[in-house]
């Protein structure tokens, strides 16, 4: 997919030295992860919708790459306005090891208070966020809509925290 | 913001499997997965542009299996190496991408026969780790170099974003290949 202007514009998404905003979502039904409860680097994957190819490519990616990132004692948390049910499902179907939490209800909120929520789609940016393990920002990236942004640089980032 | 595009890490190097000269003007660099359809697709796909631009493209495979959406991914790229052992990769990549709907354990010992491989050999490669950490380490250097879903392409180190349908892709390359 091409990158059109609005896409490559520079969005709102909180910048490095931010503290990152605290949440507690779920990631399965009756089962709350919550952003203060994690310890150690954290890595947030904000991505517009389950199932989508680039998601799932996205995705795949991170998986492919967990040990890396658990070596380094980092944990990788999914985001996307998708309901509970949605996220179970497609983790199963993906085999995915790590959380995909449910910013559905209100729908969006966590993707508004890291300024990735997009109002005209209706779902959050491609964004990514690496949490040192305070829980500062210190690094995010928010790539073009159609483009999966790999997994380089937010593993960069992990590493440069030790 | 982003402002560098991703590039590849790990240089193109002795090790690699490659099919062209050294010196061409173009070095497409593939990081796939034998159980990927869209890989499979773009095997037709690069097929065509090596023989449209001949000895200007120099083709790398590198291996990048999703294994958790492919399950049988590892074992195809894993059995790949073990026949590069014997020096007959690209026949074996080739094959695979041609018989990609079959890649049961017992397919994969009919494609190694098939391919003329000794399968005592093969066998005990799969068996003594070697293709096991061969494969691990194009995955880390792929994941390294930006790698975002499978196919990936490398284009004289440059990931390649836009689309690889044969014409996009072709007309991309003939850019390149006219630069000063």
């Amino acid at each position: 997919m091409a990158t059109n202007a609005a896409d490559a514009s520079v969005s709102n998404a909180l910048q490095p030295g931010t503290r990152a905003p605290e949440f507690s979502l779920l990631a399965a039904p009756g089962q709350p992860v919550t952003l203060s409860e994690l310890e150690g680097p954290v890595v947030l994957i904000f991505y517009p919708a389950d199932w989508s190819p680039v998601c799932s490519d996205e995705l795949s990616m991170f998986e492919s790459a967990n040990g890396l990132f658990s070596d380094r004692g980092a944990q990788l948390v999914g985001i996307a306005v998708d309901s509970v049910w949605s996220h179970v499902a497609f983790k199963a179907e993906r085999r995915l090891n790590f959380p995909l939490l449910a910013d559905f209800h209100p729908k969006g909120e966590v993707g508004r208070s890291y300024g990735v929520y997009r109002d005209q789609d209706g779902t959050t940016e491609r964004a990514l966020f690496v949490l040192d393990a305070e829980h500062d920002i210190a690094w995010s990236h928010v790539s073009p809509i159609g483009i999966s942004p790999g997994v380089d640089g937010a593993l960069r980032a992990v590493e440069a925290l030790s | 913001m982003s402002g560098n595009r991703a590039h590849l890490v790990e240089p193109v190097g002795p090790d690699d499997h490659v099919e062209g000269p050294d010196d061409a003007a173009i070095t497409l660099v593939e990081y796939g997965d034998y159980q990927c359809p869209y890989c499979g697709q773009a095997y037709a796909i690069v097929k065509k542009l090596q023989s449209d631009f001949g000895s200007s493209l120099r083709l790398v495979f590198r291996n990048m299996p999703l294994t958790n959406v492919h399950p049988q991914a590892e074992l195809a790229a894993e059995t790949a190496e073990a026949v590069a052992l014997q020096g007959k990769f690209w026949p074996m990549h080739d094959l695979l991408f041609e018989k990609q709907r079959d890649l049961s354990g017992p397919a994969l010992l009919r494609y190694v026969e098939e391919v003329g491989a000794d399968l005592s050999e093969v066998a005990n490669a799969l068996n003594d780790g070697v293709v096991t950490k061969r494969v691990k380490d194009d995955v880390e250097s792929g994941i390294r170099s930006g790698v975002n879903g499978t196919p990936t392409f490398f284009v004289n180190g440059e990931r390649y974003d836009a689309s690889w349908d044969y014409e996009s892709f072709h007309d991309f390359l003939q850019d390149v290949l006219e630069q000063p």
